[in-house]
C-alpha cells in the first residue's frame, strides 16, 4: 500500500538524515570557530526528525486508529507546551544559573524516555524477554535520571541546601537499587509465563517506576553541592543510554545513534571533569568530601600582605605582561564586566594581557569561559591550563580574582593536603601576585593557601566589583594627569 | 516504526558500539573552553527523545497510554527546545578578537577622574 509505504519511507530518510546532522553538528561544536553552526547544524536534524514523525499517523496501529484525531491534538498541544516553556525559560535564564537548568534539561529527557518504556509496558507491545529486558533497563535509567536530576537542580538552585547524610546509608541505598531490580525481574517473569502470582502486571509496573525515582533520589541526596557537575555530567549520560535502549525498543535508529552518541561523550566529559577535580568518579557518588577535611591546619610561614586596590592597579598598568585567574567569586560579584573593562584600560597601555582558566573554575567545567564570553571576552584571550602554565616564570603580575584552591601551591608539594595531586595554575611562579578576596577564609575545601603567604604575593581585600572599579579609577586617574 | 531492516540482537550492538565510538571520538576533540556548552550540547541532541515519545502518543490505545504519552512528548520537547535554547545563547557569545573589537562596547563608565 502507498500510505503505507510512505509511513516508513519518509521517517526512515528523515531520521538517517538527522543523525548524521547531530554527529556533523557535535564535530561542529569541537571549535570555538564553528561551534555557533555546529548547534544550528543539529537543531535543523531535530526540526526534520520532529516533523518527519508526524509521518506515523499514516501508520499507526489498528488498536490506536479511532485514537488518532485526540492522540494528534494531544501530541501538538504537548509539543508546543512543553517545547515553549523551556524555550522561553531558556532564553531568559541567566548565565550563572546554567548547571541547573542543563539539569533541569535533562531530566526531561531522562523523564520522556521512562515515560515512553511507561507506554510500551502498559501496551505489552515489548514482545519477547530481550525487548522487555531492554525497555525496563531503559526505565529504570531514565527514571534514575529524571528524579537525580530534579535533585541536583534544587542543590544547584540552593533548594536544598545540605548534604543528606546517615549512617548506612550506602547499604541502604544499595537495597533500594536491588529491589528496583528485583521488581523488574518479577516483571519479566510475570509477562513471560503469564502468571502473577505476587502482584498484578499493572502494579508491578508502578512499582518498579516508583522504586527507580526513589532511588534517583537516594542516590543523589548525600553529594554535596560542589560536587553536582559532575553529578549532572552522569545524568546526561545516563539520559543518553535511556534514549538509545528506547530508541532500540522502538526500532527507531535515530534515537538508538544520537542516545549513544551522547552516552559515550557523557562518560568521557565526566571522567574529564573528575580528573580535572582530582577525585575519581566512585569518590564523588560514594564518599562524604568535606567531612574529614578541616581536622588540622598547617602553620603558615611568612604573613598576609594587604595592599590597596589602586596601588595594585597602578602596578599592573606599568607591568609588561598581566595574567588573570578568575574564580567562581568573580561571578558571585557579578564583575566580569568591570574585569574586562580594566583589561581593555591595561591593553591600551600596551600591557600584554591574558586570561587563565582552570578546567574547574565555575560551578561546571567551562562555564568561567562562557561568563567571561558574555561580558565580551574574545577567545583568543582566554588560555586553558596547559597551554598557559609556563608561561607563569616569564610574567610580572599574576591577578587572582575570586579563585582560591586552582592555585594553591599545596597541590604540588603536600601530600597531605586533600587537593593533592589536583592540576593548578602556577600563579606563584609569577613576580608578583595580587590576590583579590572577600576576606580572609579559605577556599570551599577549606585548605590553607601558601600562596598567599608568599614573599611577592599581596592581598586587594574586597568585593571584586569595588576593587575594580577603583583600579580602573587609579588607572585612568594616572592617564589624565599624563594627558 | 517497521523497517524492512529489523533492528535485533547483534545489528544492534553494531549500531550501538558504533555510535558510542563515535560519540567518544568526537568529544574527545573539544577544548575544555567549549566543555559547558558541549554538555548542554550534547544534552540537546538527547531531546531526540521527542521523536520516540511522538510514536509512543500516537499510538496509544488506552487513557493511561494517553496520560503517560503527553507526558512522554511533553517532557521529550522540553529537553529539545531548552537544550537548544541555552547551547545557542552560550556558543552565540563566543567571539574572537577582531569580531568583539566590532561589537558594542558592553558596558562603559561615563566618570573620569579630570587631573
Amino acid at each position: 500500500m502507498f500510505t503505507a509505504t510512505l509511513s516508513q519511507l519518509v521517517p526512515g530518510a528523515a531520521y538517517l538524515f538527522a543523525a548524521f546532522l547531530f554527529m556533523y553538528g557535535l564535530k561542529r561544536m569541537s571549535s570555538p570557530v564553528s561551534a555557533p553552526s555546529g548547534i544550528r547544524v543539529a537543531g535543523i536534524g531535530m526540526l526534520v526528525a520532529v516533523l518527519a514523525s508526524f509521518f506515523n499517523v499514516l501508520g499507526v496501529s489498528a488498536a490506536a486508529r479511532p485514537h488518532l484525531i485526540l492522540n494528534m491534538s494531544l501530541a501538538v498541544v504537548a509539543l508546543v507546551l512543553g517545547g515553549g516553556a523551556a524555550w522561553w525559560k531558556g532564553r531568559k535564564v541567566a548565565m550563572t544559573s546554567m548547571p541547573q537548568m542543563v539539569a533541569l534539561y535533562n531530566g526531561m529527557g531522562g523523564g520522556a524516555a521512562a515515560a515512553i518504556a511507561a507506554v510500551e509496558l502498559f501496551g505489552f507491545s515489548t514482545q519477547g524477554a530481550t525487548r522487555l529486558i531492554v525497555t525496563l533497563i531503559g526505565a529504570m535509567i531514565g527514571a534514575v535520571s529524571l528524579s537525580g536530576s530534579i535533585i541536583a537542580w534544587a542543590k544547584l538552585d540552593e533548594v536544598i541546601k545540605k548534604p543528606l547524610r546517615f549512617k548506612g546509608q550506602q547499604v541502604f541505598n544499595a537495597l533500594a537499587m536491588l529491589v528496583t531490580i528485583a521488581v523488574g525481574a518479577y516483571l519479566v517473569f510475570a509477562v513471560q509465563t503469564g502468571t502473577h502470582p505476587l502482584l498484578s502486571v499493572n502494579a508491578g509496573i508502578y512499582l518498579f517506576f516508583g522504586c527507580a525515582l526513589v532511588f534517583g533520589i537516594l542516590m543523589t541526596l548525600p553529594i554535596g553541592g560542589a560536587d553536582m557537575p559532575v553529578v549532572i555530567s552522569i545524568y546526561n549520560a545516563f539520559t543518553g543510554l535511556a534514549v538509545a535502549l528506547e530508541g532500540f525498543v522502538l526500532q527507531n535508529p535515530a534515537l538508538m545513534i544520537a542516545g549513544m552518541v551522547v552516552g559515550a561523550a557523557g562518560m568521557l566529559l565526566t571522567l574529564l571533569m573528575a580528573k580535572a577535580m582530582n577525585r575519581s568518579v566512585s569518590n564523588v557518588l560514594f564518599s562524604d568530601f568535606g567531612a574529614a577535611v578541616k581536622q588540622k591546619k598547617s602553620k603558615m610561614q611568612g604573613s598576609l600582605k594587604p595592599v590597596e586596590a589602586s596601588d595594585a592597579g597602578i602596578f599592573m598598568r606599568y607591568a609588561k605582561n598581566v595574567i588573570i585567574i578568575p574564580g567562581y567569586g568573580l561571578a558571585v560579584a557579578q564583575a566580569q564586566q568591570k574585569l574586562y573593562e580594566f583589561v581593555k584600560l591595561l591593553q591600551g597601555a600596551g600591557v600584554g594581557v591574558k586570561f587563565a582558566v582552570h578546567p574547574v573554575a565555575g560551578r561546571m567545567p567551562g562555564q568561567m569561559d562562557v561568563l567571561l564570553a558574555e561580558a565580551g571576552v574574545p577567545y583568543d584571550l582566554i588560555f586553558q591550563l596547559e597551554d598557559i602554565n609556563d608561561d607563569f616564570a616569564t610574567t610580572d603580575v599574576a591577578l587572582v580574582i575570586g579563585a582560591n584552591d586552582v592555585v594553591n601551591p599545596a597541590a604540588r608539594t603536600d601530600k597531605t593536603s586533600p587537593i593533592y595531586g589536583m592540576p593548578i595554575l602556577n600563579a606563584d611562579k609569577a613576580k608578583r601576585v595580587y590576590v583579590v578576596k572577600r576576606g580572609q577564609g579559605e577556599g570551599y575545601a577549606g585548605i590553607e593557601n601558601g600562596l598567599f603567604y608568599g614573599d611577592n604575593c599581596e592581598m586587594v581585600y574586597g568585593d571584586a566589583q569595588a576593587v575594580l572599579v577603583k583600579m580602573i579609577e587609579a588607572v585612568r586617574g594616572l592617564d589624565a594627569v599624563a594627558a | 516504526m517497521h523497517f524492512q531492516l529489523a533492528i535485533t540482537g547483534f545489528v544492534a550492538l553494531y549500531i550501538f558500539m558504533l555510535a558510542a565510538f563515535g560519540g567518544w571520538v568526537i568529544i574527545g576533540n573539544v577544548p575544555a573552553i567549549l566543555h559547558t556548552p558541549l554538555m548542554s550540547g550534547s544534552n540537546f541532541v538527547h531531546g531526540i527523545v521527542v521523536v520516540g515519545a511522538m510514536f509512543a502518543m500516537l499510538n496509544a490505545s488506552t487513557v493511561t497510554q494517553q496520560i503517560i504519552g503527553f507526558f512522554a512528548v511533553l517532557l521529550g520537547a522540553g529537553n529539545a527546545a531548552g537544550g537548544y535554547a541555552v547551547t545557542d545563547r552560550m556558543l552565540a557569545m563566543f567571539q574572537p578578537s577582531a569580531a568583539a573589537a566590532h561589537k558594542k562596547p558592553v558596558h562603559v563608565i561615563v566618570k573620569h577622574a579630570k587631573g
